[in-house]
């Protein structure tokens, strides 16, 4: 085994049952000190006759309640502002504010302390480390430094490993690519829409990101597309760089990573966080591999704004198959495949979005970006698929649309109303992608 | 393979560095500059808790 390709060799390698042995002491630690600090916890236990001393078996976890989104909101009305009693520390040992997008409603604010900071870092430093950066990496980091979390701390983290940090901040893409190339930046970080839009803008401006550039490895976040296989390729293919995806959340934490084995999967850091998968009807926590359901998670060791039990409503399976890098945290497979909400009915037939992406991104003729709207017509669903082609290739339009129109039918089973737009005229993207809209649970 | 004794070892020195980092901080009175650099201080020997001295405990 070759120790150096984990940031703890200890932990990463750590037996199963020693896992859930040390997940079960840091879950009891993380209940009691929340059930003593929190006011928003301690109601929520004692309604449910829950105590902290009640857990002592790893069956006694799914007892503790979950906590959701909504009640995240419900406590921002209360004090202490603007955080609300779910927070455990005074107010005076918060350092950190940020917020999540708002992408499913009012946004949640996020209290850190400078150690859960330090605990970001350590997080993301797990990530990278597997991922290969190293103290001779010089990163470019293309993210407007501001209320959301994302790449703060994977920049804290590089800089934790030892890497060279470019903070590309306020630049607009264009100037962040000249950067990138004036510095010889080997590395960055993005959402996999803006990583593709760079490429795009990094070609207007008669530069090819393969060539012309030195990126080796580019580490995603924010947006599922590095774990769609055919949106990884589009990315590795315009780049020449190995695509790795992470997923973490603002209001839990960077939870899980994809190494440099890439197995398919993305590991999750099973020392820091428990990951539930439970299945959707039943509320029954699913055990093996390729059954789909919804993620309820803890954050371990995050103390400021406590995360237990939190329904995260992302869709997820545990792999049936383990990674030759030697980690024994678990792999959940393909990523998230979606959200809880966003899976959807249309038609009758069950709808992940990122089911789409993976047809649109499989035809080269098409142009990075693409939106989806289900709506009502009458008492039938109705779903349109807007597209951009690229100029290019506009007299292969009919075999392009009819390509897709098959490709949709076989691999999504639904039949999609399809628009082209001329290319450009789609919303761009630099944090999260919003290309999928449900008008029916708009009205 | 866990190296137990190795753990053992640096989980006493993270120990001894915890017990030391809290000494300077009671000693720090209205010195402002030792307070909030030892509070960090305090902060990274957290995280060398999470990694080595939780896993000291283990059975």
């Amino acid at each position: 085994m070759k120790n150096d390709i984990y940031w703890n060799p200890f932990l990463e390698t750590l037996p199963q049952e020693k896992l859930r042995e040390l997940q079960l002491k840091k879950f009891k630690r993380i209940v009691g000190w929340a059930y003593n600090n929190s006011p928003f916890y301690r109601k929520l236990y004692k309604d449910a006759g829950i105590e902290p001393g009640d857990v002592n078996r790893w069956e006694d976890i799914a007892k503790v309640p979950k906590t959701d989104k909504g009640m995240l909101r419900d406590v921002q009305k209360r004090d202490p502002f603007p955080y609300g009693d779910m927070l455990a520390v005074p107010l005076s040992e918060v350092t950190e504010f940020r917020q999540t997008s708002g992408t499913t409603g009012t946004p949640v604010y996020q209290a850190d302390t400078w150690q859960d900071w330090e605990w970001w870092s350590e997080c993301w430093s797990y990530i990278l480390y597997s991922q290969g950066y190293r103290d001779t990496d010089r990163v470019f980091i293309p993210f407007g430094y501001n209320i959301f979390v994302a790449f703060w701390a994977a920049h804290y983290a590089a800089e934790k490993l030892g890497c060279e940090v470019v903070p590309g901040g306020v630049l607009d893409t264009e100037a962040r690519i000249l950067k990138m190339q004036e510095l010889k930046c080997n590395a960055f970080m993005a959402t996999p829409t803006y990583v593709l839009g760079m490429a795009d803008t990094a070609r207007k401006i008669g530069i090819n990101p393969v060539t012309d550039l030195f990126i080796k490895k580019i580490t995603c976040a924010g947006e599922p597309g590095a774990s769609i296989p055919m949106t990884k390729k589009r990315i590795q293919d315009s780049w020449g760089a190995k695509v790795y995806d992470h997923i973490g959340a603002t209001e839990i934490g960077a939870w899980s990573y994809e190494c440099a084995s890439q197995p398919g999967g993305l590991h999750v850091n099973e020392a820091f966080f428990i990951v539930e998968i439970e299945d959707v009807d039943t509320g029954e926590i699913i055990i093996e591999p390729n059954r789909r359901g919804k993620m309820i998670i803890t954050a371990l060791d995050r103390i400021g704004k406590p995360c237990i039990r939190f329904d995260s409503k992302d869709i997820i399976k545990w792999a049936d198959y383990t990674c030759d890098c030697g980690r024994t945290f678990r792999i959940i497979d393909g990523g998230v495949i979606g959200r809880a909400d966003d899976i959807t009915k249309v038609k009758g037939v069950l709808l992940a979005p990122t089911a789409i992406e993976e047809v649109v991104r499989s035809i080269p003729e098409l142009a990075n970006d693409y939106q989806v709207t289900v709506s009502k017509k009458g008492d039938i669903d109705d779903i349109l698929l807007e597209i951009e082609l690229m100029p290019e290739y506009e007299s292969r339009k009919e075999d392009v649309l009819n390509r897709l129109r098959d490709q949709l039918r076989v691999r999504v089973n639904l039949g999609f109303k399809i628009e082209f737009r001329s290319c450009g005229s789609l919303p761009r993207y630099e944090v999260k992608a919003k290309r999928f809209k449900d008008l029916r649970k708009e009205k | 393979m866990i190296d137990i004794i190795e753990i053992k070892d640096i989980d006493k020195k993270i120990k001894k560095l915890r017990k030391l980092a809290e000494e300077i901080m009671a000693q720090a009175g209205h010195i402002e500059t030792v307070k909030r650099n030892t509070k960090r201080a305090l902060a990274s020997i957290a995280m060398l808790e999470l990694n080595i001295c939780d896993l000291s405990d283990l059975n």
